[in-house]
């Protein structure tokens, strides 16, 4: 188990734990986190599990895949440190993360 | 309803229907810091889901019950949400404001939330019963139909829908063999425009799935109640071992119906997703529901509409201001294609292509007046996430711009 901390647009923490194997987005639907809608689930369509991730561990995720950058290129309030939560897998090494949500979703 | 009977921690809401989007109406209440009771009803055996892989990552073997699951088990009794699985409601009584239900007494509501969502349409000819002749909606027929799907095993698809094709999709991906039979001339006929039906007609031939288009089918033939084949109405019978029909989806407005409430093609809705009963709400695939950016009402089947419905319900519920309404979209993966479309091509005067189908990239814009109505992108996200901006502001595009290649989307959509 990994622990994830979400931060609220408002600062509001929400602290999880994550199987690895687990998507960030996952994590987040699955505790009831507020403002990672994922409306597709996943498939990585939608861009509605947009985070910034925690200067800490920007370097130890993968690189986003070309369809994840486009993507986020046309997100709302889009960051260096911008992520679709979906891509993100949780593993050991990422124990601890912590990500911060944008105001809005759409 | 006040903000103030709204916030009342006495106020009871029952939600009929436990799919996507009753299971979003019970957690968007909580995100909110809705504290009265919830009751969600659903007559599957399991605690909402996702439907769309159904047809995709779960007949591929690519998805657990438990990935497929919206929240875990236990989200619900942490939450106060009292889970009634297996259980179906019978009739709703707006007097004295309770639901029968299937099982056990009826139950009392302050707010009913209507999620039964659609059913698949059946075909009523010979056959049609025969064991193997399936339909899916539900992880229950999904599992049905990956039973079926060994290798070498052949699927007749019955429509060429979305749901036909991915699932046709899928079958190949399994080693197994699928052939489409549609009414129309081609794939896609309700749903999408003629160059994206060629585009994937094509695709999916390439990959070795056959089809017979403009084809009627008269009955199922089986050999002792299996079915081996599909009669069609020129007399030749495509051999199969098992038939997915995927031929629509009808609203299970019935009850919503019987207790007086306004149907027309499902339950009519406004913005928040109230009934013509202030104490009723109704969400997802069920609902006729106002499109502004259109100027007309539609009936979507959809998880963005459900979700954006459920957290309409949950703001009218919890005195939260309605979030603006959003543009529609959809999404389909078939093979290594990903299909994004945003809008609707209503009223749409001219269709410009941005792309090479050829190259398998490429997106298709409808456009009104100079303004972009829908677009379809295939890998194209670009396409689809500027084209989805610019159906939210119907902001004219310079259609050369548009068009070519060498000016990122970005570039066109400022």
């Amino acid at each position: 188990m990994a622990k994830i901390t979400f931060v609220e647009h408002n600062g509001t923490e929400h602290v999880v734990e994550a199987k690895a194997g687990l998507t960030v987005m996952e994590a987040a639907v699955k505790n009831n986190v507020p403002g990672i809608d994922a409306d597709c689930g996943g498939a990585c369509a939608c861009a509605t599990c947009h985070v910034y991730v925690g200067e800490a561990w920007v370097g130890k995720l993968d690189k986003p895949s070309a369809m994840e950058e486009s993507m986020l290129d046309f997100a709302e309030n889009v960051e260096p440190n911008s992520r679709l939560s979906c891509q993100i897998k949780m593993s050991d090494a990422l124990d601890g993360i912590v990500v911060t949500l944008p105001e809005s979703q759409h | 309803m006040s903000d103030q009977e709204a916030m009342d921690p006495q106020t009871r809401v029952v939600i009929l229907g436990a799919g996507h989007g009753g299971g979003s109406v019970a957690a968007f209440l909580r995100q909110y810091g809705f504290v009265g009771p919830i009751t969600l009803v659903g007559e599957e055996p399991l605690p909402p889901y996702q439907r769309p892989p159904l047809s995709k990552a779960w007949l591929k073997g690519e998805a657990t019950a438990e990935s497929l699951a919206l929240k875990p088990l236990e989200f619900y009794a942490e939450n106060n949400i009292d889970l009634r699985l297996g259980v179906h409601a019978v009739a709703i009584d707006r007097a004295s404001k309770t639901v029968a239900v299937s099982e056990g007494d009826p139950i009392a509501y302050d707010v009913l939330v209507l999620a039964m969502g659609a059913r698949a349409r059946r075909l009523t000819i010979p056959g049609a019963d025969l064991k193997g002749v399936m339909e899916l909606r539900t992880a229950a027929d999904a599992e049905k139909l990956k039973t079926a799907l060994g290798v070498g095993k052949t699927l007749a698809v019955v429509g060429g829908g979305y749901v036909g094709l991915e699932a046709a999709a899928s079958a190949i991906s399994l080693n197994a063999k699928a052939v489409i039979i549609e009414r129309e001339h081609r794939v896609l006929a309700r749903v999408a425009c003629e160059q994206l039906s060629s585009f994937f007609q094509a695709y999916h031939a390439a990959r070795g799935v056959t089809f017979e288009l403009s084809a009627g089918v008269e009955a199922f033939v089986g050999d002792q109640g299996q079915v081996t084949g599909v009669k069609l109405a020129d007399g030749r019978t495509i051999a199969c071992d098992a038939a997915l029909v995927g031929v629509g989806a009808i609203p299970n407005d019935e009850i919503a119906k019987a207790a007086g409430l306004e149907c027309n093609n499902g339950v009519v809705v406004d913005l928040a997703a109230r009934t013509s009963d202030p104490a009723i709400f109704a969400v997802g695939d069920l609902t006729q529901r106002p499109m502004p950016l259109y100027s007309r009402s539609v009936r979507l089947e959809s998880v963005p509409n459900a979700l954006e419905q459920a957290k309409a319900v949950a703001c009218a519920v919890t005195g939260r201001p309605l979030p603006p309404p959003e543009v529609p979209w959809f999404w389909s993966d078939q093979f290594d294609l990903k299909l994004q479309i945003a809008g609707m091509p209503f009223d749409a005067d001219e269709i410009l292509i941005r792309g090479d189908p050829d190259t398998a990239k490429f997106a298709v814009f409808h456009l009104k007046q100079g303004c972009i109505q829908a677009v379809e992108a295939v890998n194209a996200a670009p396409e689809f996430m500027a084209g989805k901006q610019l159906v939210a502001s119907q902001k004219p595009v310079a259609r050369d711009k548009l068009v070519d290649m060498s000016i990122s989307m970005k570039q066109v959509a400022v």
